[in-house]
Order: C-alpha cells, then structure tokens, then sequence
C-alpha cells in the first residue's frame, strides 16, 4: 500500500508498505529516518516515540497504515520544532501579554507546523533544541539509544510543564527506559531545560 | 594510607587541585583547557542528540538483504531432520544456510573455549540455539522463510544445576571436551573450578566465638542493553568482506570470525558501528559470522537486527549462582575464617566461565582481611541458557552472599554492621586470599565512613503537610498505599573488583596518534580499535591528547581493525589500558615533535637544549612559561604520527590447587548505603535513595565518572528487586524473554543517588586513574537487599527479592 503522511513539516510518500509494518518501519527503513530507535519494538521502552499529530506515541505499535494523512515530528525534526514553536510563544506573548502555563501544541498547530530549510530533515546544522542541549550539558547521553525516544518525550512534557517537580518528571519519562546512566543526569537535563526556558521567558 | 583528596559533588562540579597561593609546577598538560580531569563534553553527544549517530541497526545499503536466524524451540536435543526446501523455494529469499553449509574444517568457535557451534550440528544444548540462517529481501519475508524450515527433534534430558550436571549417569553436554581445563576438573559437566587455600581455615575455626553460614541463590541477570545486536556485512571485491558490527571487541571478534569464513584475518575488515550499550553482552560474538556467511553466500550486503525477543537468546547473561558461606569472627568483632562454594551456573557453552570462576574465587571474600581461607568455585556446564561476561563478572555474585555473612556475623556479636566491616576492612598493603599484596590505596573503611556520613533523606513523607504523593511510595503510581503498612530499612555493603584481564593475560592496547598542522592549526587524531560502547572512552582519548600534546582540536578516528587490538571494552579497563596507550604515543608523538623542534629551533634559544619542554596552547613552551615556537612553525608540512602498543603490569594465573598467585592488575572500591520502604502487607519495595562513595584512584572526567557510579549502581538495584531471566527447571526453556516480562528499574524505579567521590592516586596506573565501571554494581545489590532485611527482619537469601519473599504467600 502507499501510505501519505507529513514527517518533520514534509509531505511523505512511502510505496510498497506491507500492513504489517510499522511507522517505526517505514520511518528507518523506507524514508532513512533512523534516529526513532528499534530496542523492543513492543511498547515497553520508548526508544521509538515520536509525536503523532502532536501526541507522544511509540511508533513500534502505530501501523503504518494508522499514519495517512496526519503529522510525524521525529527526534530529527526536533530542533526546529522546537524553535518554532519557541518564535510562535513569543509572538504570542508579545500580543497577549502575560502567558504563564503553555497550553501544548493543538491539533491544528501540529498539523499547520511545517519545517524550515533543508537541513532540517537531516537535522544538521541549525541549532539544537534546548532539551537536546541540556541532554549534551548534564552529561546525561552516554550509549544514546534511549537518548531520541526521551528527548521527544521530555520536550513534550516541557511543553505542557515548564515547571516541573521531579515526580512529575519521573512519571512523565516512565514510559522511556535507559540502561546506562541511572537517569540522574537525565534528570538534572530535564532541569537544565527547564529552568533555562523559564530564563528565556 | 594517604589522606584522601578533595572529592567533588553529585552534580559534578569539580574541585580538584591546589589550594590559592601555593606554587604550582608546571607539567606537560597542567595548564591545557579541555585535558585531563575536566568534564568535557562527548565528542558524539550532538550526533546522539539529533538522531545523526548511526548506530549498527541503523545501516543501510543498496541491494541489502536482512538475515534471520531460526533457533532451537528446545534446550536439549538431537536433530533427527533438518528440511529447507520450502523456506528456499519462498520468493525473496537469497540463501538458506546450515551446520552442512559452512564453508570450512572450523565450525565452532568461543572466547577461549572453541565449544560453541556456529549452526547446530546433530544436536542442540539451549533453548534458542540456532540452528540455520536466512537472508531475504525484506525481514519479514526472512522470518516467514525461517519458520517454514522443518527441524525435527529427539528431546534429550535437561541438565539444569550442579546436582543433575554431576549425577553419575548425568549425559555430558559437550562430549570429547579436549580444552585446558578438562584435565583439573572433578566431572565433564564442570567447566572449570578454582580452589583458593591459604592459612588452615579449620584450625581458625576453633577459634571463632561466632560461627554464621548460609546458602545464598543469585538469580540470572540480563546485560539489556537498548540497541539490539546487529551489524551490517558488505562482501568485497578482493573476496572478502566488510563487517560493520557493534561489540565490544574488534579483534577478538576478527579472531573467532575469519577462520570459520575461511578468510585471512586482512580480507575480514571490521569497523565498528554505533554501539548501544554492552555491559558484558557483547564480549561474545552474536551474529557477526551469520551475517558475514549470508553475504559472502549471496554477494550482497546482509544486514541482521536481532528483536528483543531474540536478543534475550542472542548473547550470554550474567551466571546465576548458588553460594555457600561459612563465616567465624571473635568476640572483639576479628574475622577468624571464611569458607565457600560458589556455584556459577555457565549454561550450554564456556563463554567467560573460567575467568569469571577467577573473579569469584580470588574476591570471593570481599575487600576483607582473613588470613584462614579456604574457597572454592566452579562454573557449570549445563542446558540453561549461555552465561558470560556481564558488569562486575564473578564479583558481584559473590559481594552479593558475603556482605549479607558480614551483616550476619555483625548481628551476632552485636556490633554495628558499619563498624563490623571496617574492623575486618582492608587496607594497602593487605595480602588478599591468593597472597598477591594489595600495592595501592585501598580505602575500604574510608568510603564506608563517608557514605555512612552522608544525610539521610526525610522520613514518613506522606505525613508532611503536602501528604502522599503515591510516586514516591511502595506501588507507586498503582496507588497501594499511602503509608499504611509502610516501614523504612538502611542497609550498607562494600566491595572489590579486579581492574583488566587477570591471570596471566596479555592484555595489552593499541594506540596511533598523529600530529600535523590541518588549516594553520595543530590538530591532533587519535586511532584505536577501542569500542565506545557508551561509556565515554572518546571523550576521555580526547582529553589525554590535549593534555599530552598542548592542542585544542584532537579526531577521534572511526575504530576499525585498520589499527592493533585495543583489547576489550569490558574489565574496568579502557581507560587504564587503552587510556594508557593513547597517553604512551602521545608521549612518543611529543618527543618526535620536540626533535623536530630542536633540529629547526635549536640554534635559536638554549632553552632548548636545556630546559625541561612542554607542548602547551599549540606552543613548545619551557616549564618556566617561556614560549620557544609555535607548534604550527615547528612541525610545518610535515606529520608525526606514532602507533605504539602499550601494556600494565604482567599478572601471573592462579594455581590450579591453593589459587596462589599475583593474578590482578589493579582494585577498585565502592561503597552504598540503600535506604528503602517496604509495603509490608503487599510485598514491594520502593528504593528511597542509593548513596554510593567510590575511590577513582583519579577522575578524569569527573561528569563521566558520576554517570558511570550512577548507572553502574542502578543495574545492581534491578537485579535486587526486579531483573531475573527465568528459566523452567523442567525444560530449561526461557520464559520471559520481553521488556514486558523481564523487568529493569524505569525512572520511577530509580531513587536519586548521591555520590561520594574519592581520588587516592594508583601510582601503577596512568594519571593514577582506577578502572570504574564495575565496581558500583556490586555492593548496590547487597546494600538494597541489606536495607530490606532491615525494614523487614527477613532473612531472605536470594535475588532479585519478589514480594512473595517479604509477604510469604
């Protein structure tokens, strides 16, 4: 089957594509978007979380049928996801006034984001997203294969909760399971970000 | 024993050097940014971060066809008949291959015993063995083709623990055994055993106020690391073939890989991949000859993933193990004796057994001086799954039984348990049970002291005004409990482990380092075959070469088989060994420069005749501050490049009878103290905090080290209450081979984890640095288990505890 759906603010088309696989399938293996990880592929360990129209979902278990017509972001759109969605706060703050909670991405947003430039897809060149900085800053990549299922996720949560405590941080990365660095410099990247976006504010 | 030095905090910061207004001598590297004991950042962390790393799962080429392996349904069996026709017949397929394909005399192969059979022959000893490979266009149609070959099977009786492997009429798993070891052991059945006798621990015995013995069971314990195994290989022009392969060991990989395929060691090239994480699980080759075989089969480029479910059967675990310990100490609190048997369970094939039988014979004891001991440990041969290398490797089976004898024995005199071990602690100096002398710090009841030291988190917090919050209690967010039931334990353990490959191995690496000038600026590029495996030997390769040669741009090259072995990402050891040889050639590489210098310069200033040199900011510079060149004029067009083997201190093999011998390298300690709630009525355990303080001898990337403490610690609190490879003892079939059955800690499960560290220089070693990664997943299990024991007075004797342990149901 053919399947259509937007990956990272593109317009994808992916042929062939057996019911059975999954958009963690066709994400690696047919559009060369390797960075979602495939260590369980059963639901259990969050290495392969992408947004789904800006829902964090694991890709092992989203069919690839499931997909047509809606909106991906992967770890390799992160950045500039981010950076928009950084711009979009800003004009709205300046309009609005006062924001104090953000209210997360709607369906809308997510489906009328669109990536910018060329290097986006790649995920080179721009600048990282904060949560991928803080990541690299806390120390807390270390083999990394956890490291883009949890840099959607936290993002995520951020988004929702930029001022979060640490249960709520520890209950919003449950789903993500790590097997190197006992999750404290995950932990302390998760603050980095935080208290850098409420300095940026 | 010196003074211990400043440590630095838990978020990293450090604080280490002297103290304002000291004078200060300048040394090669002191003054250099980016060197030596500064938490730089991971060359790779952006690449990691964006999704860029290629990993060995991530590979791709034109033309490529996925590999699928089809293994044994059964542990112990004949086969009767083996029937491909149909899964080749199937559209897509390219190749089905067997034991009869195999293009060469060599069919098995192993780290040191050549025992395991690259595709079953006749006979399968484990469940999950495998027994023939496909190669297909599209994985799937892979497994659909591997599950239509017809293996037919005649079920064999399961061998399964050391009473069935050594009953008289036991079958032999490996029938003709011709290794070395087979001529010292007591059955076939038994791959190697090593008794350690010093003293005459009978006769101490009598002098024992308290005699403690128990029988500890330790359960089997899964590496899980995340990235599966996998790897890409390429066939090649000249007939050979490119492998591109996540492990822990080129070389050694290379060694086992090339005979099987028939091809010189030079037409097997191997590059190593992106590695996602190994903790022992990669010292054992996976699928590397599958995947090279299907290739060179077929001529195209095959590529293998395992999935969970097959990763489970795919590499070797940690070796369960039955313990029996016999302590006896005096009144005053003076250990007199210890006696033990460890039983390692080494499942199907050799793997790591012999060594890791060395680990847990020779610290079977534990950082403690007893001058009467009489030890014994063997390794199985049995039809439970292959057990191997993994993190700790002997040692930590044993910290595990004898820190719950010294809490034991310390219960029975009626001292604090704390007080108790650091009355028996070692120090340097102190003969171990092999008489080998402990030549370094050894600051066992130092890290004691200090994470006893530590504060202790609040209590009863769901009494506070905010009241419960069900995450940070037993059950979690399954909302159990909001305190009812609740009690709260403290437990401490301590241990040692050996640093790099033990009794007589050569265990040398390699490393190449050129210098040259690379856009107007010196730029350094260091070339090793050292796996990164997630542990941050880049970053550290980095550091050393900035330090040791004055430059801020260093290239880590990709690691390949193009350089010498590097030896094995496992041990403790790479930033000792492989550390130590990037430090040796860029010590080479340094005089080189500074020759070129002095044939160029020399005639300019007498300091360069004279002066003690130093390569520093990319200037050759005096060690008073007086810059003599710029590095950028001194080497000019020209490039200094140096590889260079470099090796520690040569250790000798234990005696086979008493286990005398100078069989290590090097130690390393640490210390935890678990604090832990128990839902008393429900049986589950909620690990509050897992303070740890560990000597490093030297940080050298103070950031890296605490992230290694703290993994290292959390993997010891899985297989405390959670992570256990169950095995049927009537099939010796693996029942929960998933992420949904086989269970390690997720961020809820994992407490914080303060760390104390301690930098007591290890003269021997380069930097005075010690091997790490090991050491806090020892006493992390045994401290959980210790705490529990508190909170609950329960003996319990195994691990993982389970809550039908603490409930009794």
């Amino acid at each position: 089957m053919r399947v259509n759906f937007t990956v990272n603010g593109r317009p994808q088309e992916a042929d062939d594509v057996w019911e059975g696989e999954s958009l963690l399938y066709v994400l690696r293996e047919r559009l060369g978007l390797p960075g979602s990880k495939n260590a369980c592929e059963q639901g259990e360990c969050g290495s392969c979380t992408v947004r789904l129209d800006g829902v964090p979902v694991c890709s092992c278990l989203v069919a690839a049928g499931q997909v047509e017509g809606r909106d991906v972001v992967t770890v390799e759109g992160l950045a500039e996801f981010a950076r928009q969605r950084a711009e979009r706060d800003r004009c709205e703050t300046a309009s609005r006034g006062d924001r104090t909670a953000a209210p997360g991405t709607s369906l809308d947003e997510a489906r009328a984001w669109q990536a910018r430039g060329s290097d986006s897809q790649a995920g080179e060149g721009g600048e990282l997203a904060p949560i991928q900085q803080a990541f690299i800053d806390a120390g807390a990549v270390q083999c990394g294969f956890c490291t883009p299922g949890l840099l959607v996720a936290a993002d995520e949560m951020l988004e929702h909760h930029p001022n979060p405590t640490d249960a709520d941080i520890r209950e919003a990365l449950s789903g993500n399971l790590c097997r190197c660095t006992g999750y404290e410099k995950i932990m302390d990247a998760v603050r980095l970000a935080a208290a850098r976006q409420g300095e940026a504010v | 024993m010196p003074s211990p030095t400043s440590g630095f905090d838990r978020a990293g910061g450090a604080s280490i050097g002297a103290p304002l207004g000291t004078p200060v001598k300048v040394t090669q590297g002191s003054r250099t940014k980016g060197g030596v004991g500064e938490s730089t950042l991971r060359p790779d962390g952006t690449l990691k971060v964006t999704g860029e790393f290629a990993y060995s799962s991530d590979l791709w080429h034109e033309d490529m066809l996925w590999g699928q392996i089809l293994r044994s349904t059964v542990a112990h069996a004949e086969i009767v008949s083996l029937d491909t026709s149909e899964a080749l017949a199937t559209p897509g397929v390219y190749a089905v291959m067997t034991y009869d394909d195999l293009p060469t005399d060599v069919k098995h192969y192993g780290l040191e015993i050549q025992d395991t059979p690259v595709l079953a022959h006749g006979k399968v000893r484990h469940h999950g063995e495998p027994v023939a490979i496909v190669a297909a266009d599209h994985p799937e149609t892979a497994r659909r083709a591997a599950a239509k070959i017809k293996v037919e099977y005649r079920e064999l009786p399961v061998i399964t623990d050391e009473a069935s492997a050594t009953a008289p009429d036991a079958i032999l798993v490996h029938e003709n055994r011709d290794d070395h070891h087979v001529g010292h052991v007591p059955h076939p059945n038994i791959v190697h055993r090593q008794p350690i006798v010093r003293g005459d621990a009978d006769a101490a015995a009598g002098r024992a106020d308290v005699v403690v013995r128990g029988e500890y069971t330790f359960g089997m314990q899964d590496q899980a690391f995340l990235g599966p195994e996998s790897g890409l290989a390429v066939p090649e022009e000249d007939g050979g073939v490119h492998l591109y392969i996540a492990t822990q060991w080129l070389h050694s990989d290379l060694r086992q890989i090339a005979p099987v395929l028939g091809l010189p060691e030079n037409k097997v090239r191997m590059t190593l991949a992106g590695v996602g994480g190994a903790f022992g699980g990669r010292e054992d080759l996976s699928m590397q000859i599958h995947a090279c075989l299907l290739a060179l089969r077929t001529g195209k480029p095959v590529k293998i993933v395992y999935n969970r479910f097959e990763s489970f059967f795919g590499h070797v675990h940690r070796h369960p193990a039955k313990l029996f310990y016999e302590h006896g100490a005096t009144r005053d609190g003076k250990l007199t004796h210890v006696k033990c048997r460890i039983v390692l369970d080494g499942g199907a094939y050799a793997s790591a057994s012999p060594a890791v039988v060395g680990n847990a014979s020779s610290l079977g004891i534990g950082p403690y001086v007893v001058d009467d001991v009489d030890i014994e440990a063997i390794a199985l041969y049995t039809n439970n799954p292959p057990c191997g290398a993994m993190r700790g490797f002997g040692a930590v089976q044993a910290c595990f039984a004898y820190e719950a004898q010294m809490d034991k024995v310390a219960k029975e005199l009626g001292l604090d348990p704390v007080e108790f071990r650091q009355r028996n602690a070692m120090e340097q100096g102190a003969l171990l049970p092999t008489g080998q002398r402990v030549d370094s710090p050894a600051p066992v009841a130092e890290l004691l002291r200090r994470v006893k030291a530590m504060p202790l988190p609040p209590e009863r917090q769901w009494e506070s005004s905010e009241g419960a919050d069900v995450r940070q209690l037993p059950g979690g967010l399954s909302n159990t409990t909001h305190g009812e039931g609740v009690v709260r334990g403290i437990g401490y353990a301590v241990g040692i482990k050996n640093v790099g490959f033990s009794e007589g191995f050569d265990d040398y690496s390699t490393a190449k380092v050129r210098m040259e000038v690379v856009a107007g600026e010196p730029v350094a590029t260091v070339h090793t075959a050292m796996a990164e495996v997630g542990q941050g030997g880049v970053t550290v390769h980095a550091q050393i070469a900035r330090t040791e040669l004055g430059v801020a741009q260093v290239t880590i090259h990709p690691a390949n088989t193009e350089v010498g072995s590097a030896g094995s990402t496992s041990a403790s050891r790479q930033t000792y060994v492989t550390g130590g040889a990037v430090k040796n050639s860029c010590e080479l590489v340094r005089e080189k420069v500074l020759e070129i210098g002095r044939r160029r310069f020399g005639s300019h200033h007498p300091a360069w005749a004279t002066a003690e040199l130093l390569l520093e900011g990319g200037k050759v510079v005096t060690d008073g501050g007086e810059v003599l060149a710029d590095l950028v004029d001194v080497l000019a067009d020209e490039a200094v490049e140096v590889e260079a083997q470099w090796r520690h201190r040569p250790t000798e093999p234990f005696d086979l009878r008493t286990g005398q011998g100078n069989g290590h390298v090097q130690y390393s300690f640490a210390a935890h103290r678990a604090v832990v709630e128990v839902d008393t009525e429900l049986g589950l355990v909620k690990v509050i905090e897992l303070a740890c303080a560990q000597d490093v001898g030297k940080a050298l990337n103070p950031l890296s080290v605490i992230g290694q403490i703290q993994g290292g610690t959390t993997q010891g609190l899985g297989v405390a209450v959670m992570e256990e490879i169950i095995v049927d003892p009537k099939t010796a079939k693996v029942r929960n081979p998933s992420f949904t059955d086989y269970l390690i800690p997720t961020i809820l499960d994992t407490p914080t984890i303060p760390v104390d560290v301690l930098e007591l220089a290890d003269d021997h070693a380069p930097y005075g640095l010690r091997g790490i990664g090991e050491a806090p997943t020892l006493s992390s299990t045994p401290a959980v288990l210790a705490a529990i024991r508190n909170a609950t007075g329960l003996e319990l004797d195994r691990t993982p505890v389970r809550p039908e342990h603490l409930t009794g149901t």
